[in-house]
């Protein structure tokens, strides 16, 4: 008799634990040929909302720490990565219906892409601040700082994606010190909550990353509204009505970034997004 | 006359010598606008000064044609050394004509003469200078070899710095290899017309600066016109998630300064005399007509009794009156409407239980006028504690912890300003690490350099002013995600 394997339950992954949605929904995800490859959580926006408070919560402590941890936090993570390299390479044949060598290719990618980032944590503000001489007797000082919670819709539409895109939209984001709640994208979420097992064997604290699965167009506008959300990734919201999104942002002032259909590429730039810079002027005086 | 009374001590208007009308300026000439005339007064005197053109829809798009023509046809072909030295050339003149432009400015918008002559007219051109010298270092700026500017900027700048904030959007626009679209604040375009003629004189191409006149709707048309590359806006909150929603989905960039509600955080060390001297300047500067004024006093309890006195003693010495005497501290507030708004909000301070005091300076008859108001016993929920006043208005509150002040500090949607008092810089760095405010001033308040970068948090609005960061956000992003709402 053959054996039986035992099939994961896929559930959220909110403020470092991962429960079921509150709605009991779930939605199926198959392989590019239609066979059933498991059922992920359909969050609701209560998730949703539970997921912002989470990062919300978390944000401070996580803005706070030194960046040579924030760095080291992140390496962390890249370690745990490389050790599930061969569990993410399956996954991603099973979910993008890719070749092996393929799908070790996005896996060495999005390793690499993350310890690029966890090397940023405690260079980019010396590159992106400046110490600004005023006409005066002033000590003036320009850093930059993380916006707060970002809410990121993961992109994942074309092949190559499910993993890397997802690396490279979290880490830009949470390196600076923002918390994120993101959305895996519905057509790929299993690499997603792989990720996220990651994550909770790793040294982040529970609530600088959030990740939701199911659909997304119901609590989208949840979130462009919400005021604890600073700005939003929309980068992988192809699939949904992002002008409107956009739009919904705009009563909060919240920072967007508009979708492209490519994997976000690695840059500063993307650092630097979700960041604001703050100066800071003192009095000089011999006296 | 008592002790502290002055003789007046007025400037001349001699050398202001205004048209009687002014048409819009656009392709390097002035021409009249489609959608009527309107006039514009003196708030310290409610005489109509000039008149101006209000630019339609026509007009505007007929300057965005044209600022287009010149941005393809000269300004994003010439090197930037030629750009830098057209810059130079304003600066020098702003220089020259400084006390021409404090004049008409303090005229026009009814701040102090003594603010325009030392502080708005040398920042117009410092701002001028500072960018100047960008223009052709555009490469080292970016990291790029191929840096690109927009293309046509559409600006819309408030009333309460006109010339300043032209300067703050059109230099760096310019420097970028931009062309630029701007539209005064309606109340106060009298120097914007100046600097259109200073434009002509430093024989800047025309269509380069192009300046369209008129209200709310001149500024709809212009920034809503797919015509242009980039909008930059100074101005209200409500009108910044207006021009944000309307750009939802558009290729549009879009940088916002938009309101705040600063907080003055004096500790019980604090060199008290230096931190009167700093919330006055906190809030009266320009009449309160600030965004990033100090307009919530946070002060620890201990030294609430002690610093209430000093203040108040001091206000009442600070003299109001004509914006053109050399001795007048608080000039008129800048409309009708404006003075609605402050004296509304003011009125809910009282409705709501807050003690007000008010200095007893004599207003003049004709003419704008608030007087110095200070409220003590605000608890944060208060109106007067959470809405942009926009006047001489400070409210005060009390904390007793570093950790109480930084909370009830970063208790608005806003993140524009903050102050900190206090001799202990350690204790100042970390305060200063946790608010959240683009702009913190430690021991001194309203200070602005071109070199500083300006611009906030959350509602305040995304996008620095000044600085590098001010050049960057005029020049396409290399190599960065889409959208450009920063």
């Amino acid at each position: 008799m053959t054996r039986l394997d035992v099939k994961k339950t896929y559930k959220l992954y909110i403020g470092g634990a991962f429960p079921r949605s509150e709605s009991g929904y779930t939605l199926q995800v198959t392989t590019t040929k239609g066979e059933h490859l498991a059922n992920v959580a359909q969050a609701s926006r209560k998730d949703a909302r539970d997921a912002v408070s989470a990062a919300r919560g978390a944000q401070s402590g996580w803005a706070g720490a030194t960046s040579y941890n924030r760095g080291q936090v992140l390496y962390r993570i890249a370690e745990m990565l490389e050790g599930r390299r061969e569990e993410f390479i399956d996954g991603i044949r099973h979910c993008e219906g890719v070749n092996q060598r393929q799908a070790a290719q996005q896996v060495d990618q999005a390793i690499d892409s993350w310890v690029w980032y966890a090397g940023w944590a405690d260079k980019y503000a010396q590159l992106v601040g400046s110490a600004n001489p005023v006409a005066g007797p002033y000590f003036n000082l320009s850093v930059p700082e993380p916006t707060g919670v970002v809410a990121a819709f993961a992109p994942a539409e074309q092949k190559n994606a499910s993993l890397l895109g997802l690396v490279r939209t979290i880490a830009p984001i949470i390196v600076s010190g923002n918390t994120v709640v993101i959305w895996a994208h519905p057509s790929q979420p299993i690499p997603a909550m792989t990720f996220a097992e990651v994550l909770h064997t790793s040294d982040a604290p529970g609530g600088v990353v959030n990740i939701l699965t199911g659909l997304r167009d119901s609590a989208a506008p949840w979130l462009a509204t919400h005021a604890d959300v600073g700005a939003m990734d929309l980068m992988g919201a192809t699939e949904l009505d992002w002008a409107s999104l956009e739009a919904e942002a705009s009563a909060t002032l919240k920072r967007v970034l508009t979708p492209v259909k490519s994997v976000p590429e690695e840059s500063l730039a993307r650092i630097t997004a979700f960041t604001e810079v703050k100066t800071v002027w003192h009095t000089k005086a011999m006296g | 006359m008592g002790f502290l009374d002055y003789s007046p001590a007025p400037e001349s208007t001699g050398i202001v010598s205004l048209a009687d009308e002014y048409g819009l300026f656009i392709n390097g000439e002035f021409r009249p606008g489609r959608g009527g005339v309107f006039d514009s007064i003196s708030p310290a005197t409610e005489e109509v000064l000039t008149r101006f053109s209000e630019a339609s829809e026509e007009d505007v798009d007929y300057a965005i044609g044209q600022a287009r023509a010149a941005y393809d046809k000269v300004w994003s072909k010439m090197p930037g050394r030629e750009r830098s030295k057209y810059l130079f050339r304003i600066a020098r003149i702003v220089q020259e004509r400084s006390r021409e432009l404090a004049i008409a400015e303090t005229m026009d918008n009814g701040k102090p003469i003594k603010e325009t002559r030392d502080v708005d007219i040398p920042l117009v051109a410092a701002w001028f200078f500072y960018y100047a010298g960008w223009a052709d270092k555009l490469e080292e700026a970016t990291g790029s070899h191929q840096p690109h500017a927009w293309g046509v900027v559409g600006q819309v700048i408030p009333w309460n710095f006109p010339l300043m904030m032209l300067a703050w959007k059109v230099a760096p626009a310019l420097a970028a290899g931009n062309t630029v679209v701007l539209k005064p604040a309606e109340t106060t375009s009298v120097t914007a017309m100046l600097f259109a003629e200073i434009c002509q004189q430093a024989g800047v191409p025309a269509g380069v600066v192009n300046i369209v006149t008129g209200a709310g709707a001149t500024g709809r048309a212009l920034v809503s016109h797919a015509g242009i590359d980039k909008v930059a806006f100074t101005g209200s909150t409500p009108v910044g998630r207006e021009i944000a929603k309307t750009l939802a989905g558009r290729p549009t960039a879009l940088t916002l300064e938009l309101g705040g509600k600063g907080a003055n955080i004096v500790f019980d060390d604090a060199a008290m005399d230096e931190a009167v001297e700093g919330i006055i300047s906190g809030i009266f500067f320009n009449q309160g007509h600030v965004c990033c004024a100090g307009s919530r006093l946070l002060v620890q309890e201990n030294v609430h009794d002690e610093l209430l006195a000093r203040l108040t003693s001091r206000i009442q010495t600070l003299r109001l009156g004509d914006p053109l005497d050399k001795n007048t501290d608080i000039g008129a507030i800048n409309s009708r409407a404006q003075l609605d708004t402050i004296s509304t909000l003011t009125q809910s301070g009282v409705d709501e239980g807050a003690s007000i005091w008010q200095s007893d300076c004599a207003l003049p008859e004709r003419g704008f006028w608030f007087p110095p108001t200070v409220f003590t016993d605000v608890s944060t929920s208060h109106r007067i504690a959470q809405d942009e006043i926009f006047g001489p208005v400070l409210s005060v509150l009390t904390f007793r912890t570093p950790d109480e002040a930084v909370a009830k500090a970063n208790n608005t949607p806003y993140g524009l300003s903050a102050g900190v008092w206090t001799e202990k810089a350690s204790r100042m760095l970390a305060v200063v690490d946790r608010l959240r405010a683009g702009v913190v001033w430690s021991n001194t308040f309203n200070k602005f350099d071109p070199t500083s970068p300006f611009g906030g948090y959350q509602e305040s609005g995304y996008g620095r002013e000044g600085g590098l960061p001010g050049l960057l956000s005029y020049l396409r992003p290399h190599s960065v995600p889409a959208g450009g709402k920063q």
